[in-house]
């Protein structure tokens, strides 16, 4: 399985891409495969302020939902429109085109707890 | 966890194995919604074996299964099979299954995984005359060939005419070299096509020899997870999910194979709910907005107020929309009309539809 080494990720799997003050948040390789056939993903959370590991939306295979937590304290600023179409994008390019949203960090601070791949991967046994 | 004789064999072919009713059991391999199609537009094959089988055999055997099933099982004869349930005394369900003629005094009943021991207990209860019982379930195997290309896939292994196999009706007779395994033309995902018992030692030869003639048809292993989406596109009702110890046979449509021709557990009661009606019913329903309904989510009306329960839910592999079946109050169970499913903190609008949902 593919994590690459220029993001940061959550034990709850989720990624996070960071570019300055705006970051963009996906779920893993791991996760999508876990879940399986990814049929929606519902983010009812733009223009709202979410507290690190707090829920921002759900994403839902054929067989089960799962929330999405947020992974550190940030604005959902918005919301990838490609998979209100095509949500098995998030199964095909869990970190490119299937990514979730983007947001704006509100607390640098936060950012020196997230796992770097190797950390990641350690916690999932890969 | 108990294995199959298979369960080795999934793990060769990749499969997600879960648990599932005390099996390591395949949900999936490639992915349940190409696995879902292959199963609707060609030929697919499901390890089924954690399904229990009893069989029950001698003079009474047909009276002691007339006493606890829903059906009229004296309606079978010799190759015959008939779906039906387990009614309990309280109103609800111990199991729905099949029961199978194989002759006068013997009858194969098929069970689900979950409810082998709770079934044979239920059952051993009623049988007063010693009818012979034998629970099988431990050294059967069954696999379920699938889909609308089955008859062509299987007919290589076996001398019986697959393709003038009327449904729900079965054959024992020699496949793929293997001697009295029953072929039975029933399934759970309205595809067509065939159930497969055989013995354990000979699952793993039968397999293979599947793979190998339903080879030129694209036929594929599928998990447990494509099993439900088709199931749920028919509206077969999942014991645990939308049938269990307190539903009645009466609210979840299984009215047409509970019959009062003759006697059986809480028979009364039943009859009584057919002719007075029940307060909820078991409907399918599609959603018309986004969202996607699951097991127990409640179902509300356009003021939020609840009138029902989601029993099962899934995005149609089929359909490409959200489906979902549960029990409503009576007033909401005609077709078309309106109701919410109460989706984390939503509602989202949906509306009743008859079954099926996927009509081939």
């Amino acid at each position: 399985m593919n994590f690459p080494t220029e993001l940061k990720y959550t034990k709850d799997h989720e990624w996070i891409r960071i570019e300055g003050d705006i970051a963009t948040v996906g779920i893993t390789e791991f996760a999508q495969r876990e879940l399986g056939d990814i049929v929606y993903v519902d983010i009812n959370t733009i223009g709202k302020t979410i507290a690190k590991e707090e829920v921002f939306g759900t994403v839902e295979a054929v067989k089960t939902v799962s929330d999405l937590f947020m992974p550190i304290t940030a604005e959902v600023l918005e919301f990838n429109k490609a998979l209100d179409t095509n949500p098995e994008l998030v199964n095909s390019d869990p970190y490119g085109e299937g990514w979730m949203v983007k947001i704006a960090i509100k607390d640098a601070a936060e950012l020196s707890a997230l796992l770097n791949a190797d950390a990641y991967q350690s916690i999932i046994g890969a | 966890m108990k294995n199959t004789a298979l369960s080795d064999t999934h793990i060769k072919l990749n499969a997600k194995m879960v648990p599932f009713a005390g099996y390591n059991m395949p949900v999936q391999y490639e992915g349940i919604n190409a696995e879902h199609e292959t199963v609707r537009k060609a030929v697919g094959v499901f390890d089924v074996s954690h399904m229990g089988e009893f069989i029950l055999k001698g003079a009474d055997a047909l009276d002691l299964i007339q006493r606890v099933v829903s059906n009229d099982a004296s309606k079978l004869v010799d190759g015959k099979v008939q779906y039906a349930c387990l009614p309990n005394e309280q109103g609800g369900i111990v199991d729905d299954l099949l029961v199978y003629r194989i002759d006068e005094k013997t009858y194969m009943l098929v069970v689900n995984a979950s409810n082998i021991e709770k079934d044979w207990n239920w059952i051993s209860k009623f049988n007063t005359k010693n009818v012979e019982m034998h629970n099988i379930s431990d050294k059967t195997s069954l696999l379920a060939v699938q889909g609308p290309l089955a008859a062509k896939a299987l007919q290589s292994l076996t001398s019986i005419d697959l393709a003038a196999m009327e449904y729900y009706t079965f054959q024992k007779g020699v496949f793929a070299g293997i001697e009295n395994v029953v072929v039975s033309a029933t399934g759970y995902t309205g595809a067509g096509g065939f159930e497969i018992y055989c013995d354990n030692e000979h699952a793993l030869q039968i397999w293979n020899a599947v793979f190998k003639a339903g080879a030129e048809f694209g036929i594929k292993p599928i998990g447990l997870g494509a099993r439900d989406t088709l199931r749920l596109e028919m509206g077969f009702c999942l014991y645990g999910n939308d049938i269990n110890d307190t539903t009645s046979p009466i609210a979840a449509g299984l009215g047409w194979i509970t019959k009062f021709t003759k006697a059986f557990t809480n028979d009364k009661n039943l009859l009584q709910q057919k002719e007075n009606g029940v307060p909820q019913k078991l409907v399918g329903f599609e959603m018309l907005e986004r969202g996607i309904p699951r097991h127990d989510y409640k179902i509300v009306d356009a003021n939020g107020t609840e009138i029902g329960i989601v029993t099962s839910g899934t995005q149609s592999p089929s359909l490409q929309k959200a489906i979902g079946m549960g029990y409503v109050n009576t007033a909401y169970t005609k077709e078309g009309s309106e109701i919410f499913i109460a989706i984390r903190d939503q509602k989202i609008k949906a509306t009743v539809v008859k079954f099926p949902f996927y009509k081939s």
